[in-house]
């Protein structure tokens, strides 16, 4: 990953990233193996901050053992479990060492995570979060206070084309691509008519913004139905749930690799969004099959 | 009006088990039409006690008493003589009525025998839903009238977390509306969808100085 990433979003005509979930605990060599295996096959590593509200290392650490690894961290965060206080801090620390890529979301819920007691955040949204680092970028904080060293972060953020009802969701992203970012990772896809649907809708607002469809692949009928029932914005079509169920015994994750390198596929070859982003959180190791089958390695 | 939900019996139990002599104090307005703390929730309690004490051989004499607002200094007043004869008190009221009772009589244990929990209205019998945040600057002339400082379970202000579940329900309850859904439906039927294009910035959480006061304008 000799370019950066905002250098790459203007360059490349499909661009990949993909997903390293921290582990829970400090030991840090399984995500320095992730990062060894996925830097130089993909444009940018995403690091989750503490996903599913589930309490990890942190997304800051990860991004910055990529730093050192010579990869390219796209540094997830989340309102929820900071103030503006701490998230500008996070920001000012991240810029000062070489973080140069946000992606700015919502977060879930506590209550879907180990912590359910916890004080749940959210001072600012995500719309608001991504105003606050266009803020920053010009040298101010929130405040309006002069920064002695300011940052400068390519902003993306996510948006779910599956939403149902979809038009809420819709204003959103209009005020997210108002508020102004360069790139988009989505919610897992799996019907590509949604993507087109959503990719018309954006484009009609702006037409430089670059879209990475998510994809998480699916490796069972039963982790399916679990995923649509637990993990907010996922929708797994019955079709997809079907095909994993015929496949034989212990075949489950070649069959969710081959799905998702179809899909993959299809949305290159008819040039339906500008990338992908690959989440196969806890199988990072099997990321390069999906590059191989899809035909970007 | 303020809703609360009664503690449980065990832990109202473990709250008075010093006592030999107590008084159950309801109030007559929001508890009472919210089922929590009224006088007939007084009197179920207090035969509850009763019968639970005997039955362990441990009998207690139990008061009882509601008077209509339990956050009126005044109005507490008028049950002074029943909190003298008492060891402790338990008050069946919100907790600023717990608080205003045990403001009033300062060398009385006064235990709160409800949990407090929002501001709300019934949404149908013995139903209650929140509605109201508190927040001291208000946002529901943006939303069609629905709050989403306290509907929307992230309290969002500018339109939907990406985890609404299917048919516009929430991310954390299948049986909750997903409030900007619901503010979308509201703004569309007023033909006002423009007011939530609007973007707007991070919410003053400081609008009211904790702890709040108000001061009445001078006319």
């Amino acid at each position: 990953m000799a370019k950066s990433f905002r250098e790459i979003l203007k360059t490349k005509d499909f661009v990949v990233t993909a997903e390293c979930g921290p582990v829970k605990g400090s030991s840090v060599s399984k995500a320095v193996e992730h990062i060894e295996l996925l830097k130089d096959k993909v444009d940018g590593l995403n690091v989750t901050d503490n996903q599913s509200s589930v309490m990890r290392y942190p997304s800051l650490g990860v991004c910055l053992l990529i730093k050192e690894h010579g990869g390219e961290p796209i540094l997830q965060v989340t309102c929820r479990d900071r103030n503006r206080l701490a998230l500008q801090a996070d920001l000012l620390f991240a810029h000062s060492r070489g973080i140069g890529n946000i992606l700015c979301l919502t977060g879930d819920s506590i209550d879907v995570g180990d912590h359910k007691e916890a004080k749940q955040v959210f001072d600012l949204d995500s719309v608001q979060l991504i105003q606050l680092v266009h803020t920053m970028n010009s040298g101010k904080d929130m405040a309006g206070n002069e920064l002695d060293g300011g940052i400068d972060f390519c902003i993306g953020t996510t948006a779910t084309p599956s939403a149902d009802p979809l038009e809420p969701q819709l204003i959103k992203v209009e005020k997210k691509l108002k508020a102004g970012v360069s790139f988009i990772q989505t919610q897992a896809v799996y019907e590509l008519d949604e993507l087109r649907r959503f990719m018309e809708f954006v484009r009609n607002i702006d037409g430089k913004v670059k879209v990475l469809a998510g994809i998480v692949p699916v490796i069972g009928a039963k982790m399916a139905a679990y995923m649509n029932e637990n993990v907010p914005g996922v929708f797994i079509p019955q079709r997809i749930i079907d095909e994993l169920a015929q496949a034989p015994k212990g075949t489950g994750v070649a069959k969710g690799i081959e799905i998702a390198a179809r899909m993959i596929r299809q949305m290159k070859e008819e040039k339906i969004c500008d990338g992908v982003h690959i989440m196969f959180i806890g199988r990072e190791e099997k990321v390069p099959d999906i590059l191989g089958a899809a035909g970007l390695l | 009006m303020i809703i609360a939900e009664r503690k449980p019996m065990e832990e109202i139990r473990q709250l008075i088990a010093p006592y030999k002599k107590v008084l159950v104090a309801g109030c007559g307005t929001c508890v009472t039409v919210c089922w929590a703390g009224g006088e007939k929730e007084v009197a179920m309690l207090a035969s509850q006690l009763r019968l639970a004490r005997s039955a362990e051989g441990n009998e207690i004499v139990v008061l009882e008493a509601t008077v209509e607002r339990q956050c009126e200094r005044e109005m507490v007043a008028e049950i002074k003589d029943e909190v003298a004869e008492v060891d402790a008190v338990l008050s069946l009221a919100c907790g600023s009525g717990v608080q205003t009772m045990a403001e009033m009589f300062e060398d009385k244990p006064v235990f709160p025998g409800v949990n407090t929990t929002f501001i709300g209205m019934p949404e149908k019998e013995g139903l209650w839903v929140e509605m109201c945040g508190a927040c001291g600057d208000c946002f529901l002339d943006r939303t069609g009238g629905v709050c989403p400082v306290v509907r929307c379970a992230k309290g969002l202000l500018n339109g939907p977390c990406g985890g609404t579940r299917k048919g516009g329900k929430c991310e954390i309850d299948p049986d909750k509306d997903c409030a900007w859904v619901l503010i979308y439906r509201r703004l569309e039927k007023q033909g006002r969808l423009d007011v939530m294009r609007k973007y707007y910035a991070p919410k003053n959480y400081r609008a009211v100085k904790r702890p709040g006061k108000v001061q009445a304008a001078k006319a």
